[in-house]
């Protein structure tokens, strides 16, 4: 559905093994993501896909293996360096400060600030075209403990736009929204991917969406990666039973034809 | 807005020296006619009102910045223990009659500075080993510390004799009443101004860090750095302050509290105003308390902590609707 990604890599993991406390939550984990990509990342819980993301982003430091950002190793990077290359979406987060929207997506332009300057004229347009972009110009000036969960995670996604960075990292963007909110989120993500030519790596449950969404899906269990390919290729009922350990029911969507999962019916309820 | 503070706190500091038990007007600037009244207002009232001004700031400065570090509106000199650990930090000083000064700074000062960095990596240590910064364990950690260090200065107390008890004493209710000399609030001044300094450079971190460490860290602070430096800087304003006057409560807790309601919660605007209102607030704190009850006064720490008191439990009250959800 999208241009195609270009063969150059953003960020390449190799053999990339992490550990909190003593539990090993990544086992040599290898992968790349190229440039201009859409990248989902699908998985059971507790599989390591949240961990994974913040490893990228120095949120967790540590582990053994190499990353490397833009053919740089991610220990060279200064943080500030790392923000304007890589910006990052996190899980919806109930404990929020009462900053308003702007004020927020403003602070998303952190790594150009210097201490004592006002902003510049730079961030002011880096702040509008994120706001209008996502399309939550109207509530500027509105309190983000007063917005819905939508409304949030626009606001979240317009921080990080603002942020300038080719690479946006989303930990489960739709995980917790109506259908709408998907959809529209789900849009926008696809536009930045196809119009302003952002890397995206989306972690997330939902693998007919991932399927449709993405060019490349790779998926963790415990740790390891159990698959890394096209979306094509996911969508067979013992490379997802192999994935989640669990059965599942495929059919052909009435429009494209690919395979999407539809939930199981209860024992006794068939005809 | 900010002006408007500015010209509040100007006027508070211009007219706090002239009020007071005893009449001196402004005329005692210009007029030394009667050199009693001159010395009323150069060497007791001024120095008084300045010293009330900069601890009055360090105070709450300091409150502010652990509120954004800890996300936590109940984060607070004093409710951290760090207040405790100047305390007793201080009063180790004045039991064991330390007169040694490094950097034209006091042993009494470094010694509450001690106390105060001691008392925040504990509390940071045992709210850090509980997972995540909620309320109740910050408070509780706060209180243990607090309780323990305050323990020592008991023991302290009980150990000296019957001047240096007293003095720990009345010097623990927190007040402004020992401050007569002009060299104290040049013990302060470079730290409080410091403190200030190092906090007005990181108003974006704190922004940052107030949304929370993962996205700070995202958005390119340095977290671990951010906030040994804020700490550092805090422990350095409290640390000043408390070895001057003592520990006194709750500045931390309503002034910032207060400000964030009149300019919100961007610390850019937030510094400055928590800067100019926490002065002009312990001056007029402490004119009530050194007028109610003339000829004696009444400590300025008893005073702050009654009014302070209520205001805890009304922000413990109503914080499920506020930024602290956990």
């Amino acid at each position: 559905m999208n241009q195609r990604a270009t063969g150059e890599a953003a960020i390449e993991i190799r053999d990339f093994s992490f550990r909190i406390e003593k539990k090993e939550i990544l086992r040599g984990v290898s992968f790349s993501v190229y440039r201009g990509e859409y990248l989902s990342i699908v998985g059971p819980n507790g599989a390591g896909k949240t961990t994974l993301l913040k490893c990228l982003d120095r949120i967790y430091t540590g582990g053994k293996g190499e990353i490397r950002v833009f053919g740089r190793p991610l220990e060279r990077y200064r943080q500030k360096d790392l923000a304007r290359h890589i910006s990052y979406v996190p899980q919806a987060d109930g404990r929020i400060f009462p900053f308003t929207v702007a004020q927020f997506v403003l602070m998303g332009r952190y790594p150009y600030f210097s201490p004592f300057c006002s902003i510049s004229k730079e961030d002011r347009r880096a702040v509008a075209d994120a706001m209008d972009l996502t399309g939550i110009a109207e509530f500027a000036d509105r309190r983000l403990d007063t917005l819905s969960g939508g409304e949030r995670q626009k606001v979240y996604i317009a921080a990080a736009l603002a942020q300038g960075a080719e690479v946006l990292l989303l930990d489960e963007p739709t995980t917790f929204l109506d259908y709408r909110h998907q959809m529209e989120i789900r849009d926008l993500l696809a536009r930045l991917n196809t119009e302003s030519g952002a890397t995206i790596v989306a972690v997330t449950h939902d693998v007919n969406r991932a399927a449709t969404d993405s060019h490349r899906i790779v998926a963790l269990r415990q740790g390891l990666v159990v698959f890394c390919g096209q979306p094509k290729e996911i969508m067979q009922p013992h490379v997802l039973q192999h994935i989640y350990g669990t059965s599942f029911l495929l059919v052909p969507h009435p429009k494209t034809d690919l395979p999407v999962i539809v939930p199981h019916v209860p024992q006794g309820s068939e005809p | 807005m900010l002006c408007l503070l500015a010209l509040f706190a100007l006027t508070v500091l211009a007219g706090a020296p002239f009020v007071g038990g005893t009449q001196v007007s402004p005329r005692v600037l210009w007029d030394a006619s009667d050199p009693g009244k001159v010395d009323i207002l150069w060497k007791i009232r001024i120095p008084r009102v300045l010293m009330a001004f900069l601890a009055g700031t360090g105070l709450a400065i300091s409150g502010m910045a652990f509120q954004a570090v800890f996300r936590n509106p109940l984060a607070t000199p004093f409710t951290l223990g760090v207040s405790s650990g100047a305390s007793l930090g201080a009063a180790v000083a004045i039991h064991s009659r330390l007169v040694f000064s490094i950097a034209g700074i006091p042993a009494v000062t470094w010694l509450a500075f001690a106390g105060a960095v001691l008392a925040i990596v504990l509390v940071y240590g045992l709210t850090r080993s509980r997972r995540g910064f909620s309320s109740g364990t910050m408070l509780l950690a706060g209180v243990a510390v607090s309780f323990f260090f305050s323990s020592i200065l008991l023991l302290l107390q009980y150990l000296s004799d019957f001047t240096q008890t007293f003095l720990m004493l009345r010097w623990v209710m927190g007040g402004l009443d020992n401050v007569v000399r002009f060299h104290e609030i040049l013990d302060v001044l470079p730290l409080v101004v410091a403190g200030s300094l190092v906090i007005l450079y990181l108003t974006h971190d704190l922004n940052l860090l107030a949304t929370g460490e993962e996205l700070a860290t995202a958005r390119g602070v340095e977290v671990q750095r951010a906030k040994i430096v804020l700490f550092f800087a805090c422990s350095l304003m409290v640390g000043g302050v408390v070895a001057v006057c003592g520990p006194i409560g709750f500045v931390g807790l309503m002034v910032p509290h207060i400000c964030r309601l009149l300019v919100g919660p961007d610390h850019r605007w937030l510094t400055p105003a928590t800067w100019l209102f926490g002065g002009a607030f312990l001056i007029l704190c402490d004119t009530l308390a050194r007028t109610v009850r003339f000829p004696t006064e009444l400590p300025v720490g008893i005073l702050t902590a009654l009014l302070g008191g209520p205001f805890f439990l009304w922000l413990l009250l109503r914080r499920s609707a506020d930024w602290d959800a956990v």
